[in-house]
């Protein structure tokens, strides 16, 4: 059963923000979704491929964010509904697709759905792609909330039909990994035909061709002004408070739960207005006079960049003569950071400090010593690659090679649970991190500096599911220069990072059909690259075989490491070793390796016992991979076939 | 408490953990749980990141009023239920006052600090003596110890839910525990959580 089809109109259901895009898709008669997994995005396409047989669409996770949005557009151009998914990451990637087709336009409601991370919880940065709206010129919706999370998207279909282009729904992870109450609409049962027309004139929006060209920059200036009526009136922008407020807050997104709270907690319900803006761009010009007559004081309370800020900052300029001089505080006036995430506890800050107001739930000197236990008595917890993780096993062969071989080489790294690898759970090896398959771009660009003296040993590490997203043109590039560095593809079997979603390195689709599965080694193989494939659980076969590829230089080479993630519906609780420590032979601090396993291998299934002063197998975080028998040198580490 | 009304509007609770305790499952059911009770909820968490070993937390905010932000203002927690003991003392500096309450599992997973021999994890008298004397009421289980006494350590979440339970703090529903489980089980996996609820349950009462 899924509530996401089964759920009953006129009910409510606690859903995560995710799920109620999901569901509004589902309400609007979305016919085709693609997507590329990425936290917090994932759920969307999770979900919709659950349902995708029942619901009769079609669900696939595309090889990358570009070719999603192409996909999804191809459903759109045969007139039917459909979606595109990613992280606010993947939303650069197809942004070069995406640029062009705000000039073609679309026929079937298109929606392009982005979930971006204020404070990186789970990304390498913090990016707001909402100025791709801008840039490109295609309507921005902006939930408020779960319902509207809901509502939002399944209007944006329509919308999207209506003025005939791509239409933009931007959540953030406090809405898309949040849940909350949703009530639910009725599912549409339709039937549709796809059929793409390219007959008619050249520019008919309707029949003709869709080729993206310079004259379309006309008819989509034409369509965002008729975007802009139909925001003038949209109930996705709402307003609460006094007519005649002191301050006027605008704010949009999650911004909006934190302000009501905030409002409430102060108790300046009587002082205070609410604009919460769901259609952010382009703004709605008369909405917003409306309400910037209504006071001198306006703070803009938004996540990560100024972006409604500046816009509404631009409305006010344009109107001046006719609503007079403001006082805008935000982002560039300091009330508001112009980094990580908000909270209630932020604006409640910002509104004590404007109205002058004193703010304490709790004293001081309870939190001191709160704080203080908190330090003395709760040790940090750094991230850690899991128990079992075989990139734990992948990065301890790298890192005694590198050591081996002696000449400062180090790892390009990328983005994956293996970025981990630039700290200490992954031995440091990392030195270089950045977009998806940039470790294999930018360490061919480190191979052809040896004309320049860089003599130091190349190696760069990517997923499996990186590997087809960006890394295969990285290669091709490295080949054909003949880049003489180490491309290794740690391959876990899986998108691991995200959920094990599939990739085209695997024989089931999103949809769960049998697919054909892509080779990665006779791929790089056809390429010309000279290719070994290992199991990183053979530490000492996996280190063999690295020094030998840094000894070779004619050329790129590919090094497949091969072993499932330990959180793989294979072999998650599934044990391959039942592990034991033989305490008459742990001699830990007195040992040579002066405990090795625990000080330096850190898997958390292996604790030291401060009392007995030997290791030991935490039996309930213990994951069975039997690497670390491997690395105690006094073999007190054994392991027996479970 | 069954049928009960809520003690606090919002009721602010917070589950707290280690990643790969099932925090996230946990909050999940429990929110459900109270959606059927007739209560808005928002639980606001954060998950995806290699989040294996690194602390995590869910804020649930139950109101039998309206919906509220998927954040829990500082100091505003009323209780704490912590799948692993020390990251109940880590939040109290953020989230605490002197009435809030703590339900805990004893069990440690050590970090990886401590693992390597740089920092040093406390003794159980350690992790007692600042919940003591930081909140209102404290309740210590051995959920882990129990749930493998139950054949798996992973049931320890549903002890500890059931031991929620039994705190009486929230007005929680034995049946609707049943029918959120059902939903998303099948039924061989669904005795087992069902003991291990009640057994929580149980623990307190002891």
């Amino acid at each position: 059963m899924s509530v996401m089809l089964d759920g009953k109109e006129g009910m409510e259901y606690m859903v995560m923000g995710n799920e109620a895009i999901v569901r509004g898709a589902l309400e609007a008669g979305l016919k085709v979704a693609s997507g590329y997994p990425g936290t917090p995005s994932s759920e969307i396409i999770e979900r919709l491929s659950d349902v995708a047989k029942d619901a009769g669409i079609y669900v696939e996770w595309s090889v990358n964010e570009k070719v999603a949005a192409e996909v999804a557009a191809a459903a759109s151009f045969a007139q039917l509904r459909s979606l595109a998914s990613m992280k606010q990451v993947g939303v650069n990637v197809a942004s070069d697709f995406l640029l062009h087709l705000a000039i073609t336009g679309t026929r079937g409601g298109m929606v392009l759905v982005t979930c971006e991370d204020p404070a990186a919880h789970s990304s390498s940065n913090e990016g707001d792609s909402r100025g791709y709206a801008r840039m490109m010129e295609f309507p921005l919706l902006e939930p408020g909330d779960f319902q509207e999370a809901k509502d939002m998207t399944k209007w944006a279909f329509e919308f999207s039909e209506e003025i005939g282009n791509l239409v933009m729904v931007r959540s953030v992870t406090r809405l898309s990994h949040a849940s909350g109450n949703v009530k639910f609409g009725p599912l549409p049962r339709t039937e549709a035909q796809a059929e793409y027309r390219f007959s008619g004139a050249f520019l008919d929006p309707v029949a003709g061709p869709m080729i993206s060209t310079g004259f379309g920059h006309r008819i989509q200036q034409e369509k965002l002004k008729k975007v802009r009526e139909i925001f003038e009136d949209s109930p996705f922008n709402t307003y609460q408070g006094p007519d005649e407020p002191e301050l006027l807050i605008i704010t949009c997104s999650v911004g909006n739960l934190y302000c009501k709270e905030a409002i409430k907690a102060l108790g300046i319900e009587d002082r205070v207005g609410l604009l919460k803006m769901g259609t952010t761009w382009p703004l709605p010009p008369n909405l917003i006079k409306k309400y910037l007559l209504m006071t001198d004081e306006i703070l803009i309370i938004e996540e990560i960049l100024p972006f409604l800020e500046d816009n509404v900052k631009v409305l006010a300029a344009e109107m001046v003569q006719e609503i007079g001089a403001k006082k805008f505080y935000g982002k560039h006036a300091g009330q508001i950071p112009s980094f990580g995430e908000l909270s209630a506890d932020l604006v409640i800050q910002s509104l004590a400090d404007l109205l002058d107001l004193g703010y304490e739930t709790v004293a001081q000197e309870y939190t001191d010593k709160a704080s203080a236990a908190a330090f003395a008595r709760a040790p940090q917890r750094e991230l850690t690659f899991c128990p079992g993780c075989p990139h734990r096993a992948s990065f301890w062969a790298i890192h005694n090679a590198l050591e081996l071989d002696g000449r400062q080489g180090f790892v390009c790294g990328d983005i994956g649970c293996y970025s981990l690898a630039a700290l200490p759970t992954g031995f440091s090896t990392a030195k270089t991190g950045h977009a998806m398959g940039s470790g294999a771009g930018v360490a061919s660009g480190f191979a052809k500096l040896r004309q320049f003296g860089m003599d130091q040993p190349v190696l760069a590490v990517c997923g499996d599911s990186t590997f087809f997203h960006a890394a295969i043109p990285a290669l091709v590039n490295a080949v054909h220069h003949q880049a003489d560095f180490t491309l290794i593809v740690l391959d876990n079997s899986g998108t691991a990072m995200t959920g094990f979603q599939s990739h085209p390195g695997l024989n089931i689709n999103a949809m769960k059909d049998e697919v054909p599965a892509l080779d990665i080694p006779a791929i790089c193989q056809a390429m010309g690259a000279r290719v070994e494939v290992r199991d990183p659980f053979d530490l000492e076969e996996t280190q063999k075989t690295l020094n030998e590829l840094m000894e070779y230089t004619e050329g790129t080479k590919v090094l497949v490491l091969k072993q499932a993630c330990a959180l793989s519906p294979e072999k998650k609780r599934v044990k391959s070793y039942n592990m034991q420590i033989n305490e008459e032979n742990c001699i830990g601090q007195d040992c040579g390796c002066n405990r090795l396993c625990t000080r330096i291998f850190r898997c958390p299934g292996l604790i030291w016992d401060e009392v007995k002063k030997v290791a030991r197998i935490d039996e309930v975080i213990c994951a069975g991979c039997g690497v670390c028998a491997d690395i105690c040198p006094a073999g007190a580490i054994v392991r027996e076939e479970a | 408490m069954e049928n009960g009304k809520l003690s606090k509007d919002p009721y602010n609770l917070i589950i707290t953990g280690v990643g790969g305790q099932g925090n996230v499952l946990a909050s999940r059911i429990l929110g459900n749980m109270m959606v059927r009770q007739g209560c808005h909820v928002t639980i606001g968490e954060t998950f995806g990141a290699t989040q294996r070993g690194g602390s995590v937390m869910s804020n649930l905010r139950i109101s039998e009023i309206s919906a509220w932000s998927p954040q829990i203002p500082k100091g505003q927690a009323d209780m704490i239920v912590a799948l692993e003991p020390t990251e109940a003392i880590r939040l109290l500096g953020k989230y605490g006052h002197p009435e809030i309450k703590v339900l805990t599992n004893t069990r440690a997973i050590h970090s990886v600090g401590v693992i390597a021999g740089e920092l040093k994890y406390p003794s159980l008298n350690e992790i007692k003596e600042p919940l003591q004397e930081l909140t209102g009421e404290v309740w210590l289980v051995d959920a882990t110890e129990e749930a493998m006494k139950l054949g798996n350590p992973i049931l320890s979440n549903t002890i500890m839910l059931g031991a929620l339970a039994g705190t009486g703090v929230i007005p929680m529903q034995r049946d609707h525990f049943k029918e959120v489980m059902s939903e998303t089980m099948g039924q061989d996996r669904l005795e087992i959580n069902l003991k291990a609820y009640d057994l929580g349950a149980e623990l307190i009462k002891h």
